[in-house]
């Protein structure tokens, strides 16, 4: 064998004739042409009703009820965060009543489907017509009528919130469970106790495993508080119904809701990348760009280099 | 003489059917560095670890600086400490790990800043003060802001060194300190720790360093299958093993 190391040479860049990909060009047509046919049908067909779509889309009933969607959805979800930490943690507890309570609670309300729950809150007031303060058993202080406490506010809000709960303490676990076992360790041969061990070392890491399903949960949390609808909370879905009963205009009237529900969710996406980069902290070497970055980056280099070859790195 | 660091009496310790400790007998002096050597599997990694009570033995007696680990003695029987009495003893007791265990979320100086300040209260500028002066003992003072993916093994092996000290302990015990580290960076960590021997703390590691053993440790004992097969001064143990399991390892090793 034998190794040359004359500096200086450098054979001449390899400039191949490219693989075609004659496959590419016919999806592309067929793509294209379905795509003109689906653009063709929302124009010209005057069923989806693009007037009504617009007139509607910033009626004052209509942007209160994304504002009360909005509301219900993030304190629903504040619920169901503060719940499933609480529960996750109790599930893990060596106390076997905490975590066999914490199970049960899962059990339950995993088990049964929203709309029910939503629905049992909604009548609570039949199985428990007065709620009162006071020793267990013993002589009650307060008594208020369930129907004064539970308004559809507060019934959408227990009925999406405890069931979230229930879901998101698996998430939370799982979070906790990713945490190496060797922190475990660390924090407790330092004399740490499970309080603090858990709240400053083990949680923060496990947000890196929590925070994506996060994002996804919150999503799914926005789109499920059209549910509310059966608790009478007047929420966009409830208002975009309430027009639609009034006018018939339903199919635009709906089309109106879904473009609601994406813009919404669209910004939700974005807010969740920007929360998972702080998570990453430590965790990787260099953080990759955000969209502007690399929107910014990308027009400065097409300017200077036109063709980089390998110019991929850097990410 | 003066009480020992550490007393084993008889240590036993199963995980369910398998028994890993079957009576280790030792005791260490103050200010003596003591080297576990043995074959993986041997308990030594355990029985460090039962030294702290992250691991719970079995029978059994063991002590640290004359109290009981993870018990107490009240009319002739073995009460449980709580939860708090444990911890308070782990805060003496410092821990250093094969894989470091840097906490990852947190840079140098706050790893080494967190336990004092959470644990013991102690005031944030003081615990970052000691925590400076820890991080330039083990030669870091120019990395106190990076986060431990951006250290060397090596490196983060020390920043562990010094988490542990920041909590003053009378006791450090290394579990394999180096064996996780390229051969290069093996000698910067050596190095702190034979520092810190010769400052007079008293030490107990698991390694397989020989060299360290031969010239930094005052015991170096030989344990295999759960028990103590050999031990005495590290010099004539490495030089002249009275016991064919200890030959044969020491011919391995070497």
């Amino acid at each position: 064998m034998t190794i040359n190391s004359v500096e200086g040479h450098r054979p001449e860049e390899i400039r191949a004739v490219p693989l075609r990909h004659p496959g590419r060009w016919v999806a592309t047509a067929v793509l294209l042409v379905l795509a003109a046919m689906l653009v063709h049908d929302i124009v010209t067909n005057p069923r989806f009703g693009w007037g009504v779509v617009g007139n509607y889309f910033f009626a004052t009933p209509v942007v209160d009820g994304v504002e009360k969607t909005l509301e219900l959805t993030f304190v629903a979800m504040a619920v169901g965060v503060v719940l499933g930490v609480l529960f996750a943690v109790m599930r893990l507890s060596p106390n076997p009543i905490l975590s066999g309570a914490a199970w049960l609670y899962i059990w339950f309300f995993r088990g049964t489907p929203v709309y029910v729950q939503l629905l049992f809150w909604y009548v609570i007031a039949v199985l428990q017509p007065t709620i009162s303060l006071g020793i267990p058993f013993g002589p009650e202080f307060v008594h208020m009528s369930a129907n004064s406490i539970v308004t559809p506010f507060v019934a959408a809000l227990l009925g999406l919130g405890l069931n979230e709960g229930a879901y998101y303490a698996e998430i939370v676990r799982a979070g906790i469970l990713s945490v190496d076992h060797g922190q475990f360790e660390a924090a407790q041969s330092l004399g740490m106790r499970r309080t603090p061990l858990m709240r400053r070392i083990v949680l923060p890491q496990a947000m890196r495993v929590i925070v994506p399903p996060t994002g996804n949960e919150t999503i799914s949390m926005l789109k499920t508080t059209s549910l509310a609808v059966v608790v009478t909370y007047p929420e966009l879905l409830y208002q975009t119904e309430n027009i639609a009963a009034r006018t018939y205009e339903t199919i635009p009237l709906y089309i109106m809701a879904s473009f609601w529900y994406l813009l919404m969710t669209t910004v939700l996406t974005m807010g969740q990348y920007y929360v998972e980069r702080y998570y990453a902290r430590g965790t990787s070497y260099a953080l990759p760009p955000t969209p502007i970055q690399r929107i910014r980056r990308n027009l400065t280099t097409l300017r200077r280099v036109p063709f980089s070859p390998g110019g991929l790195g850097g990410s | 003489m003066a009480e020992p660091m550490i007393r084993a009496e008889a240590v036993h310790k199963r995980y369910g059917l398998l028994e890993v400790l079957k009576g280790i007998t030792l005791e260490v002096a103050p200010r003596e560095v003591m080297c576990l050597l043995g074959p993986s599997g041997s308990g030594k990694s355990t029985f460090l670890r039962c030294i702290n009570h992250l691991e719970k033995i079995n029978s059994g007696r063991l002590y640290v600086d004359g109290s009981l680990v993870g018990y107490e003695e009240r009319g002739g029987r073995l009460h449980e400490l709580r939860e708090r009495e444990v911890c308070r003893r782990r805060t003496e007791i410092g821990m250093v790990f094969q894989r470091f265990n840097l906490f990852p979320h947190m840079t140098a100086i706050e790893n080494v800043v967190i336990a004092p300040v959470l644990v013991k209260k102690e005031a944030k500028a003081v615990a970052t003060t000691r925590a400076r002066a820890l991080l330039d003992r083990v030669g870091l003072s120019s990395k106190i802001d990076a986060y431990p993916n951006q250290l060397s093994g090596g490196q983060q092996q020390r920043v562990a060194i010094a988490r542990a000290l920041a909590m003053q302990p009378k006791l450090m015990l290394f579990d394999e300190p180096t064996s996780a580290l390229d051969p290069e960076l093996v000698g910067e960590v050596l190095d702190v720790m034979r520092a810190l021997a010769e400052e007079g703390m008293t030490m107990i590691v698991v390694t397989h360093e020989i060299g360290f053993a031969r010239e930094v440790g005052d015991t170096l004992v030989f344990i295999d299958e759960g028990v103590v097969v050999e031990a005495g001064v590290p010099r004539e143990v490495i030089a002249n093993p009275q016991h064919e399991r200890t030959k044969a390892f020491l011919s391995k090793v070497f």
